[in-house]
């Protein structure tokens, strides 16, 4: 994850912030734009949808808010693994590591599971504009959380190799913004789209 | 694990051989002016195409009733040439330049990213070719370059092209939005020492401001571009009326893009005017601080006008009046850079060499284009011109007159840097006028064809309605355009194979990229310069004239690492976008490719975090 930043400038950057945490947050910015378009097209269809499932018959709230609080759980346990390194703590940074992962994956699993009871009742992209929202929403995130997992992945195996220490953490820095970018975009798709 | 190191060793393998083979060098290259060139090259092999299909548009549209092309095959024509001349030409063009130019001069090595800046480039190309496999593959996208619903549908589109159209936009969007944080990066943190935000070149500002209309407003064309994906393939009915979905919902993404979009192709162009004019005329630039700041007002206010395309689609007055507003203030921050630069050459030593010339020509065209805009920001006007060949006269003035004159500025000005001769002045002359001659007589017929009621986008039309000879007219032109295209053509071949040498600064320029080498060495300079002025190469070749006192500097530890710099090379920017591409054809045609086209993205992404980077290599 380290980009080839250039010798001369690794050690001092016109604005003193690292370019790597600069580009993530430009990244993230972008993020932003993308999740808005989702969410406004939600929005704009709501309530639009012919045929049934409609949101108020299909959504379980309980078993997503359950969901909901296990995602912002692994919110924590990322911040405890920066926190842990950033105390040169290795075999903490690498526990606080593998629970966020345990707790995306539960995320994950409970998303399969809800999306299969959905689809149990009949709803799909194409049934109704609820259904198609809804799909590509959560869907969306849904594989944003997946290349979160993938990315941890990829930290932990450098923390595996003794690659990070207390003054070279940068890359559980990252990929944490990135986590927590995830996470917030979530606490808002739950609220616009289960508790609206 | 065992397969991730296997993975690992294969790629070092390759790289292995990639070292010894000069061509696969050049293309894994991740060298910001090799980057640049490649940009370059790849913008201008698609010109080729776009031109071809301009070409086959006008002579279908020469003569009434016209047998040339069906109107199946037409839709197909000019729903590529839009498409191809904004996607794969113009922004190509303009980012492969700033590639190249914004690193030498802002005194940089390199981009922030340079493995990353590679991956943006393959992104495109590889999206390119997937979206002109397209015509081979059963049918061309032809709904038009901005892809209306309900046109999208499968009903009545039912070849593969808009799949593709999808897919390779989402391509070529990922690739700006990629390459544009990689423009904000570099540009805000690798800035020589002394060179503040406001001593920076002026093309550097405005591709500043346009990398944030890139980041801020491509999410919302690749939104567009899943959604009508999804609708086509899964049968989603989000632009579907019959089923509770709304086309609107389209154009309204669509020109959120879509206005900024403009301002992304034009802000590079009108900063690549700022470099020329000054230094052709002798002078500072006149109102650098203007130019900024009206070029991030023109940012600002590119996303509050998108519904100014929408007029007809019946909003409430109220709306109307706002975007129309709107649209009209534009033109203040545009204008103000257009006194600007005939201020700068006011009263200036002007020396009238080819990028001069064109950049001359960038303002008179550009005018008309910027007058017949805001003419269309006039509800009313809009309501009657709207849709006809008038809009094709504006946005051919903007495009081809702003951009397309902005770009071939550039060529002739940064000729010399990049290949180290200078260009034909004879044949650059030539150039240019059949240039405007045939511009004029191509693009100027048709906003009478508008105004006599031309609709867009039909594939013939009967005589007697007084518009044969205006297209003929603009038939004739097109020849005039490639010809002086092919002119243009003939003076890059020739003047790269004899041009005389052109030294470091053929034209007595004031910024960083013309104190190193032409070309430029790996490294770009020796010793990174210290800026104290917004002409930092003038006051090292005027030392009297600049306030600045030139104290000297340690040149042991730059001169260091330029000696051992090296620019490596990567392999996984290839790989990662090849398995994007095999997915993307596994969409379409919604295969076991898809996970072929995965396996390949993650060995790539593996051989990415496996392989070292510059810095670490070094230790």
């Amino acid at each position: 994850m380290k980009e080839a930043v250039m010798q001369s400038h690794s050690e001092r950057t016109s604005l003193g912030i690292e370019s790597n945490k600069l580009g993530i947050w430009a990244f993230i910015s972008s993020e932003t734009v993308f999740f808005s378009a989702l969410i406004v097209t939600y929005m704009v269809m709501h309530g639009r949808s012919i045929a049934g499932p409609l949101p108020h018959d299909a959504l379980n709230v309980p078993l997503t808010a359950v969901n909901t609080f296990v995602l912002i759980c692994s919110s924590f346990t990322m911040v405890s693994a920066l926190a842990a390194i950033q105390r040169g703590q290795t075999r903490n940074l690498k526990l606080w590591l593998i629970a966020t992962m345990v707790l995306g994956a539960a995320f994950l699993s409970g998303q399969a599971y809800e999306f299969s009871l959905l689809i149990g009742q009949g709803l799909s992209l194409s049934k109704n504009v609820f259904g198609a929202t809804f799909f590509t929403l959560t869907g969306f995130h849904g594989t944003h959380v997946l290349v979160g997992l993938i990315w941890i992945g990829f930290v932990l195996r450098k923390g595996f190799q003794g690659q990070l220490n207390r003054e070279d953490h940068l890359s559980v820095e990252l990929v944490g913004l990135y986590w927590h970018f995830v996470d917030l975009v979530w606490i808002i798709i739950f609220t616009v789209v289960y508790l609206i | 694990m065992t397969a991730i190191f296997e993975v690992e060793k294969q790629q070092q393998k390759l790289r292995q051989w990639i070292d010894g083979n000069k061509i696969a060098r050049r293309l894994t290259t991740t060298d910001h002016k090799g980057v640049g060139l490649l940009y370059i090259q790849a913008g201008a092999f698609f010109a080729i195409f776009g031109i071809l299909e301009s070409i086959l548009i006008r002579l279908q549209l020469g003569s009434p009733e016209n047998t040339l092309l069906t109107g199946a095959v037409y839709n197909q024509v000019f729903t590529m040439h839009g498409t191809t001349m904004i996607f794969l030409v113009a922004m190509p063009l303009l980012i492969g330049l700033a590639n190249y130019i914004i690193p030498l001069m802002i005194g940089a090595r390199d981009m922030a990213f340079p493995r990353l800046n590679a991956l943006s480039f393959w992104f495109f190309f590889l999206g390119g070719l997937l979206l002109y496999s397209s015509f081979v593959l059963g049918g061309a996208p032809d709904a038009g370059w901005f892809a209306y619903a309900p046109l999208t549908n499968g009903q009545f589109s039912p070849s593969h092209g808009m799949d593709f159209w999808a897919l390779g936009i989402l391509m070529t969007g990922v690739s700006s939005t990629v390459g544009s944080i990689n423009f904000i990066v570099t540009i805000l943190n690798l800035r020589a020492p002394g060179m503040t935000l406001f001593k920076m070149p002026l093309f550097v500002w405005q591709m500043l401001v346009t990398s944030f209309l890139i980041i801020f407003a491509m999410p919302t064309l690749a939104v567009d571009a899943i959604l009508v994906f999804i609708d086509r393939n899964f049968g989603a009915p989000f632009f579907l009326a019959s089923m509770g979905g709304d086309p609107l919902l389209w154009q309204h993404m669509f020109w959120f893009f879509g206005h900024p979009e403009v301002y992304i192709l034009i802000l590079p162009a009108f900063g690549l005017i700022s470099e020329v004019i000054p230094v052709f005329s002798h002078k500072p630039m006149f109102g650098y601080g203007a130019i900024v700041y009206s070029g991030i007002a023109i940012g600002f206010l590119s996303f509050s006008v998108w519904a100014h395309h929408m007029f007809l689609v019946g909003m409430n007055p109220i709306a109307d009046m706002i975007f129309s507003l709107d649209s009209m203030i534009i033109a203040v921050p545009t204008s103000i850079k257009i006194f600007n630069w005939i201020a700068t050459m006011w009263g200036g030593k002007i020396n009238i060499k080819t990028p001069f010339l064109f950049a001359a020509g960038f303002i008179a065209m550009f005018i008309i284009g910027g007058l017949s805009g805001v003419s269309l920001a006039v509800v009313p006007i809009d309501f009657q011109v709207e849709d006809t060949y008038y809009i094709v006269a504006h946005l051919h003035f903007v495009v081809v007159g702003g951009t397309a004159m902005a770009i071939i500025t550039a060529a002739y000005y940064w000729f010399p840097k990049m290949t180290g001769r200078l260009m034909d002045e004879r044949l650059g002359a030539a150039h240019f006028w059949s240039t405007m001659v045939g511009m004029l007589i191509t693009f100027f017929p048709m906003h009478l064809l508008g105004l006599l009621g031309m609709p867009r986008r039909i594939y013939t039309y009967q005589g007697g309605l007084g518009w044969d000879l205006w297209n003929m007219m603009s038939t004739v032109g097109m020849g005039i355009v490639v010809l002086s295209t092919l002119i243009f053509a003939w003076n890059l071949i020739i003047s790269l194979r004899k041009g005389l040498p052109a030294g470091n600064d053929p034209w007595n320029a004031q910024t960083l990229e013309w104190s190193t080498s032409s070309p430029p060495p790996p490294y770009n300079f020796a010793v990174i310069p210290t800026v104290h002025s917004r002409r930092p190469f003038w006051d090292q070749k005027y030392p009297a004239e600049s306030e600045v006192k030139n104290e000297p500097v340690d040149q042991g530890a730059d001169a260091d690492i330029a000696r051992t710099f090296v620019s490596q090379g990567a392999i996984s920017p290839i790989i990662i976008s090849l398995g994007l591409m095999v997915t993307c054809y596994g969409l379409v045609y919604m295969s076991w490719a898809i996970a072929v086209g995965i396996v390949f993205m993650f060995a790539g992404i593996i051989g990415w975090v496996a392989q070292p980077n510059t810095s670490e290599a070094k230790k």
